[in-house]
């Protein structure tokens, strides 16, 4: 979807796309991480908070 | 999809934030924290804070499903075509499936967290939004913004439920203050970008029933207002503090709509300046009642505690 390549694109194959699409592709690794650790803190803040209540 | 073939890269990051519309979403945090502080009981911080964030992704969900619902609208319009779904920056698909995800957690984790009921309402807004107003009212009639508006006015009694765990006469007033406070705001709105609402189709009420009544009704709605917002200052559910604040800042807000309510277009130049004022001063506005509607309680439980 996506995440597929565009073989229509002028810049497509080229080593600036591909650097492009890396930086996008980390990015979007990098904030799931940050969001995904997030919840897990907060899955244990939760956990705590409900036992002391 | 001819969509797809033409997106150069991965979508990024920030179109996915884009897609949970976080202006609209800071109001709703606001109102939903206000309804939240503004209950008579304590809440745990941490659980406090959690029924923010549900009600925060909860809005990001129905608002990314309302962009995948509307982004052939999107693209015809001046002030939307650069969203994320009509430049082709991101599949239909993945704004749909972001949308039902974030939607989907935001009332699961408010159910497991915090409250079944908050949860409940947090679900039954963003079916109000999602459904009700974006497919089913926005397209059929001009009043779509006085009805699909109540999506709008769900945060604050959500936040008031989520501390309390039950519903009562004040939460259900704050949902009405936003409810009354939604028209005469949009319309503000559609009187200076009717002509790209037109384009598109969407029925508007400046579009349909045309400016004079336009600006009749958001008279009207300012009016209603007024006594509205001191009701919960009648009823004894806040103190002087909000019932001056309300009283002030709703006769500005009617002010501004008699501005716009006894005034017609002077041409196709005309800069429909009050239109703007009312629209900046309707934000404004509801910031200001909530965080006066907070000031209230809080002067209170001090009053209390000396």
């Amino acid at each position: 979807m996506t995440d597929r390549p565009n073989d229509e694109s002028p810049l497509y194959g080229t080593p600036e796309w591909t650097e492009r699409r890396r930086k996008v592709i980390r990015q979007r690794n990098v904030v799931l991480g940050v969001v995904l650790g997030f919840f897990a803190v907060l899955f244990f803040a939760i956990t705590i908070a409900k036992l002391s209540v | 999809m001819t969509q797809v073939q033409t997106i150069p890269l991965p979508t990024d990051w920030r179109d996915f934030f884009a897609l949970t519309k976080p202006r609209v979403m800071s109001l709703v945090i606001f109102t939903g924290l206000c309804g939240l502080l503004a209950a008579p009981t304590h809440i745990n911080p941490v659980l406090g804070f959690t029924a923010i964030l549900c009600i925060a992704i909860g809005a990001g969900g129905a608002a990314a499903l309302n962009q995948w619902w509307e982004a052939d609208l999107d693209a015809g319009m001046r002030r939307t075509k650069d969203r994320p779904l009509p430049a082709g920056r991101m599949s239909r698909t993945s704004a749909r499936d972001f949308g039902v995800g974030l939607s989907a957690c935001s009332v699961l984790v408010m159910g497991l967290a915090v409250s079944w009921l908050a949860a409940v309402i947090l679900l039954v807004s963003i079916i109000y939004y999602a459904v009700v107003y974006t497919i089913w009212l926005k397209p059929r009639t001009p009043q779509n913004i006085v009805i699909g508006g109540g999506a709008g006015a769900f945060p604050p009694l959500i936040g008031w439920v989520a501390a309390t765990g039950s519903i009562s006469l004040m939460p259900v007033l704050l949902f009405a203050i936003i409810f009354m406070w939604t028209p005469p705001h949009f319309w503000a709105l559609a009187l200076f970008v009717q002509s790209d609402y037109a384009k598109v189709g969407i029925p508007m009420l400046p579009v349909v029933a045309g400016e004079p009544a336009t600006r009749r009704q958001i008279l009207i709605y300012a009016a209603l207002l007024l006594p509205l917002s001191l009701v919960p200052w009648w009823i004894g559910g806040t103190g002087m503090l909000y019932g001056i604040a309300a009283a002030l800042l709703s006769g500005t807000f009617l002010v501004f709509s008699a501005r716009v309510g006894l005034r017609s277009r002077s041409g196709p130049d005309d800069p429909m300046r009050p239109e703007k004022q009312l629209f900046v001063f309707s934000i404004v506005y509801l910031f200001a009642l909530f965080a006066a509607l907070v000031a209230d309680r809080w002067w209170m439980v001090q009053g209390q505690s000396v």
